[in-house]
């Protein structure tokens, strides 16, 4: 049997149900002290100066670290980790703020104390003086001529600027029967896993190593971050992402705490142990949120899209972390399962006084299918069309893949859409939903007064992102078999995934493997967990590695059993002779061999050592699709939105287990509700935050949420040897761009027209009253 | 995000407790906890003396005296939601319970705190104030009673002098088989409203609205009857076009302005919650009432 | 007037004595004092639930109490939820019903339901769904741990699971 494709219930669950999982915050090590972090009240301004005395005097405190008191190697500017030619300002962040401050929450100060309690206490006995300066807040304004600049000595707020883009655009708008155009704004928010950022840092002079316990989703990333500022040699610095209470792209990125924490804990000579609280989270953690889109659709008689072209623009907030990857991967997702014949998109990544903008969950993509998805049920409604049937006429047909799109990606390699049959699961996601029979549910509910929608969107989603993540599979001497990846679990379930796929190449059960996940010492280089990239990466190389290793046991056992390799089989942790299952060697047995033993020659071209390490490395992205459909009500007299029924048909390729892939599907469409209509990231014109607790910004409740309804379509990719492509995002993606479509539709007879989300219920209550008035 | 360092004193007895109100510098009554410790771990209230009033037996008591409902101060939310006595002699503060934070925050929340935290959205005060309840104060120099359309004396002041403790809510209770009706508009369940509406009405044998008492909560710095509500009501024949236009008057309440919403949308939101809030009263009252 | 405090409490069934600062939450003391790590802290404002513990069997939130509040009372994590090893039924539900994914929310979501099924033997999925509302879960959706609760107060009533 194979356990790739079964709902094999999750390793990793009873540890975490029984209070046992291991968080950051769950270790405790001797004598480690606890941080605290002075964080700017301005969104901008100089420092002019910092005294900590008076709480270097406070019982209990044992040091207070500012910028002037890291190494000269921590004192440069954090590495931009993707450098582009559109770039044209590279600013990264300090570690601790050096003679400016740029955004509310901006690390400013490290006290370190017994406890939390103390260093909190102390932190409010820092007196930083600032010199306050304009901010630049909303950053539509912020390209305006005269707006205040986010970084001094600057004459404008532009980070960055790049057009991408093919075919003809200009020829095609001039020639096409019907061309309409939108002003679109996408607020997102935030990660805001349950988690805040959490890390401990330990150093051991004896051997120069220092140990990071953080849950970061990529623990190469910090550990190279660390090495290319200090210069330290990798194998004396250990990074290890324990149990993590979720990710969501928030905890990619090396952060400018870990470096402080490590510093302090080298100088200290004791370990140290910052854990962000949430009031932090809300100001220091990286946000992805607000881009604005002007864009444009030519369309033929019949709806048949011509042409895409516009402006995106992005707010990159006060830093450029991560480069320009978010706007870049939203320009070019845009065109999405549809065939459009010429694109042009004019990207400018803008400079606030808010913190920086990294992906989260969907990772610009959502904003981009939002414009998409709007442009055709504008069409829909022009030209009196099913918003449904529109896309049917543009999609891309199955027989047309591979699909090159005409787009270029980052590294210069054209975009191609490997596989997948986008009719088909709209088709199904429609079925499901019950579409075609809505009219009659629509018809019943104005009977009763009531206000009923229905909206569908469809994306494409590039998942697998290279260039590789590394699985080494081990054989110990007792028997166990070890896996070890550099990629960090955020809750996804990676330790299962891998079981199963290891177990199949092995013939064993999975709960037989054991998974260590998110430790640099597992396997030498790791690129992280996000973009939906680990199955597709990572599960081909435990494929690859646990095939390697499998290969190797037969011919060990070959030359022991005097046998021949092809009348060897695996199963129950065994290499045997088919049909002699009592003739054979355990698989403790092999490793004991091939880990040598004195006086026993290794057979021919064998290597000594029962392990592999893979690095699979795919020749360019996989694609991910699916289709949603919302059904909403809205209750015109309070703007209030219910969602009644929503419906997801999704293919990510070969599913490894069933069960968590719905999960993942699940939690992003939430994700996506949350997206759709309640979290948003307030600031006032002055950059200062606004919504900075869990009331005042708004998660998505199991009160507000309908049970997701899932079907699945299975289309392999040719791309790696599983046929497996992600399926962490895809339920955020459509979601915003859906529901939105049904709250349209629920207002159809008032003429309501939605440019922005989240759709508060005063937004919409406002819309339905201007609707009202000009009828 | 931890508490600040505070001094703490557990009273048994609630002479013990207005003692130490009376007696310690910046005190603070802790009661259910549910809004000042997050004001503690926030920063926002650094108290020196923090009076934990949860071991004063005698302010927990829930009983019926001469047509009213006593209830102590530190009676839980949950407890009263789950109170017979409550269910059956004041019907609105079970209905609007329901919708006081989360199951998990009413197990330790008192309608005391609630009623000195004062949130402008919260439940409890539009409840009392629809039903004239009367608020029992006591401190080392004695009792005062106060009236619960004087208990608000501003945004997030409760009638309340330094030294003295909320101890107990007098709620006069409505004649059996009358309507009460409580609606509420929040973002997502248990949130604080952003307007919510609490009614009580008799029908006469005539048919005819005998008695109305409405407030509303969420709009304005505290809750607000609504008089001319009220009087629109009183002597006519309820009807979905009646309330609509009763409800009409609770757009003239001044309204607040927050990061949730605008004082425009609150008064709009207040109009229909006060409109469905009737409705819902006048259902119940058809149909047996309380 | 005091500082620190010495308490003594009941927690998962074990009585304890620890002098603790009085500010010290219940959290804190769970966590760092008895090093009972599986409740956590996500807001430390009473809001997201992942703190949630029972005291004296009802829930509540365990960053808004002082440690020295729960003096002479019974604490209930989710340490103590499985006997010798043996998984309640709500565990064995959430593992079954994939009702959980980071797992940092879960011992918090166990906590409600633990309450919710001692008060209710028969939760539709909306009374299930108000019940969890004190608790946020940015992984699963809810639809897990919805399907979870209603399995295991299927299980609690000696029926057997769907389709079984």
């Amino acid at each position: 049997m194979s356990w790739i494709g079964s709902a094999v219930p999750r390793l990793e669950d009873a540890s975490l149900l029984t209070g046992k999982g291991k968080f950051v915050d769950d270790i405790h090590l001797p004598n480690a002290l606890q941080a605290a972090v002075v964080r700017s009240p301005y969104a901008h301004a100089r420092i002019t100066g910092i005294d900590a005395a008076a709480a270097l005097d406070m019982p209990g405190v044992h040091a207070v670290f500012t910028h002037a008191d890291l190494p000269a190697a921590l004192q440069a500017a954090m590495p931009l980790l993707v450098p582009n030619p559109a770039i044209r300002y590279p600013v990264t962040q300090h570690v601790l703020a050096a003679d400016a401050v740029h955004f509310v929450g901006e690390a400013v100060a490290l006290v370190i104390a017994e406890d939390r309690y103390i260093a909190e206490d102390a932190a409010e006995r820092v007196f930083v003086d600032y010199d306050p300066l304009p901010a630049a807040g909303d950053f539509r304004d912020a390209l305006k001529p005269g707006a205040a600049v986010a970084h001094e000595g600057r004459d404008d707020n532009v980070a960055a600027e790049f057009t991408v883009g093919y075919g003809e655009t200009d020829a095609a708008f001039a020639g096409a029967a019907h061309v309409f155009r939108e002003t679109l704004f996408q607020h997102r928010g935030a990660g805001h896993a349950m988690e805040c950022r959490t890390m401990l840092a330990s150093y051991e002079a004896v051997t120069d190593t220092l140990t990071i316990w953080a849950n970061t989703q990529s623990p190469h990333q910090l550990r190279d971050v660390y090495c290319r500022m200090t210069g330290q040699a990798d194998n004396r610095v250990r990074v290890i992402a324990p149990d993590t209470g979720g990710g969501f792209g928030s905890k990619v990125q090396a952060y400018p705490e870990h470096l402080a924490v490590a510093a302090a804990a080298i100088a200290l000579g004791r370990p140290v142990k910052y854990i962000e609280d949430r009031r932090e989270h809300f100001t220091a953690t990286h946000q992805e949120r607000d881009q604005h889109y002007d864009v444009e659709i030519a369309v033929d008689g019949d709806g048949r899209i011509k042409g895409v072209r516009g402006a995106l623009v992005h707010d990159c907030g006060a830093h450029l972390a991560w480069g320009i990857i978010t706007p870049f991967i939203s320009a070019t997702t845009l065109p999405g399962p549809y065939v459009v014949p010429a694109y042009q998109m004019k990207v400018t990544g803008v400079f606030t006084n808010k913190v920086a903008t990294t992906p989260v969950r969907g990772a610009g993509r959502p904003q981009a299918v939002f414009a998409m998805e709007r442009l055709l049920d504008r069409v829909a409604r022009e030209l009196s069309l099913d918003p449904a049937e529109v896309r049917r006429r543009n999609f891309v047909p199955a027989d047309a893949m591979p699909y090159k799109v005409g787009l270029t990606f980052r590294d210069g390699s054209p975009v191609i859409y490997d596989s997948g049959d986008y009719p088909t699961c709209q088709e199904k996601a429609l079925a499901l939903a019950g579409y075609d029979a809505f009219k009659e549910r629509r018809d019943a509910a104005r009977a009763e007064g009531r206000h009923i929608g229905i909206g569908t969107a469809s994306y494409v989603e590039g998942t697998g992102l290279g260039p590789f993540e590394g699985v080494s599979v081990q054989i110990m001497p007792a028997g166990n078999i070890v896996a070890q990846t550099g990629a960090a679990a955020q809750g996804q379930g990676h330790q299962t995934m891998f079981a199963q796929i290891i177990a199949d190449r092995l013939g064993v059960a999975p709960e037989a493997v054991t998974v260590i996940g998110g430790e640099t010492t597992g396997v030498a280089y790791g690129i992280g967990t996000f973009a939906s990239r680990v199955t597709a990466n990572a599960g081909p190389s435990a494929h690859l590695a646990a095939g390697n290793l499998r290969d190797k046991m037969i011919r060990i056992a070959a030359h022991l059993l005097e046998a021949a390799e092809d009348d060897l089989d695996l199963a129950d942790g065994r290499v045997f002779v088919k049909g002699v299952p009592e003739m054979g060697k355990s698989f403790g047995e092999i490793a004991v061999f091939a880990n040598g033993m004195p006086g026993f020659s290794m057979p021919d071209g064998i290597t000594p050592g029962l392990d592999d390490t893979s690095y699979f490395t795919p020749e360019r992205s996989t694609y991910a699709n699916g289709a949603h459909v919302a059904e909403v009500e809205v209750d015109i007299e309070t703007g209030r939105v219910s969602i009644l029924r929503y419906v997801t048909a999704h293919d990510c390729g070969t599913i490894i287990n069933p069960m968590m892939v719905e999960g993942q599907v699940a939690g992003g469409v939430v994700h996506g509700i949350g997206n759709a209509l309640f979290e948003w990231m307030r600031y006032d014109e002055a950059a200062q935050p606004v919504t900075v607790n869990f009331g005042e910004y708004l998660l998505p409740l199991a009160t507000e949420t309908p049970s997701i309804e899932q079907t699945h379509m299975e289309t392999p990719t040719p791309l790696n040897p599983l046929g497996v492509k992600g399926a962490g995002e895809g339920g955020t993606i459509p979601a915003a761009a859906a529901i939105v479509a049904a709250i349209e539709n629920a207002l159809a007879p008032l003429d309501v027209k939605i440019t922005e989300v989240p759709v508060t219920p005063e937004y919409l209550l406002d819309l339905i009253a201007k609707a009202e008035a000009a009828q | 995000m931890k508490p600040p360092p505070f001094s703490y004193h557990r009273p048994e007895s609630l002479p013990q407790a207005l003692d130490f109100l009376a007696t310690l510098d910046d005190p603070k009554i802790l009661a259910g906890g549910q809004s000042l410790m997050p004001m503690m771990n926030f920063r926002y209230v650094m108290p020196a003396n923090i009076i934990d009033i949860n071991r004063v037996a005698e302010l927990s008591t829930v009983e019926e005296t001469g047509g009213a409902l006593r209830i102590g101060a530190m009676a839980r939310q949950r407890d009263l939601e789950l109170s017979d006595l409550v269910r059956q002699r004041c019907p609105l503060l079970h209905e609007a319970l329901l919708n006081v934070g989360h199951v998990q925050t009413r197990n330790r929340g008192t309608i005391g705190g609630s009623l000195s935290h004062l949130d402008p959205a919260a439940e409890m005060p539009a409840v009392l104030h629809a039903h004239d309840a009367t608020l029992h104060a006591a401190s080392k120099r004695g009792t005062r009673d106060i009236a619960m359309a004087d208990w608000s004396q501003g945004f997030m002041t409760p009638n309340l002098e330094p030294d003295e403790i909320l101890t107990a809510i007098t709620i006069p209770c409505w004649p059996s088989g009358h309507g009460y009706g409580f609606v509420e508009f929040a973002r997502r369940h248990g949130d604080f409203a952003m307007a919510g509406a609490a009614v009580l009405l008799t029908v006469d044998a005539g048919g005819k609205i005998g008695r109305a008492a409405v407030a509303v909560t969420g709009v304005d710095n505290g809750p607000v009857r609504l008089p001319e509500t009220e009087a629109a009501l009183i002597g006519q024949t309820p009807s979905p076009d009646l309330f609509e236009s009763a409800a009409e008057h609770a757009a003239s309440v001044p309204g607040i302005e927050d990061v949730h919403a605008t004082k425009e949308y609150r008064r709009k939101l207040a109009v229909v919650m006060t409109k469905r809030a009737l409705g819902q009263a006048f259902d119940r009252a058809k149909s047996g009432g309380a | 007037m005091a500082e620190r405090l010495e308490i003594t409490l009941t927690v998962n069934g074990e009585q304890v004595t620890r002098e603790v600062p009085v500010r010290l939450t219940l959290a804190d003391f769970l966590r760092h004092e008895l090093e009972l790590t599986g409740t956590h802290l996500g807001c430390e404002h009473g809001v997201c639930g992942a703190c949630t513990i029972l005291l004296d069997g009802k829930t509540a939130r365990s960053c808004l109490l002082l440690a020295v509040q729960t003096d002479g009372m019974s604490v209930d994590t989710v340490e103590g939820m499985a006997d010798n090893g043996a998984l309640t039924p709500l565990q064995q539900a959430f593992i079954d019903n994939h009702g959980l994914q980071c797992g940092f929310c879960t011992p918090g979501m166990l906590a409600t339901l633990t309450e919710l099924l001692d008060t209710i033997a028969d939760p539709s999925e909306q009374e299930v769904r108000e019940w969890l509302s004190g608790n946020i879960c940015r992984c699963t959706g809810y639809q897990g741990i919805v399907d979870a609760a209603l399995a295991a107060a299927k299980a609690l009533r000696g029926e057997s699971p769907a389709g079984v």
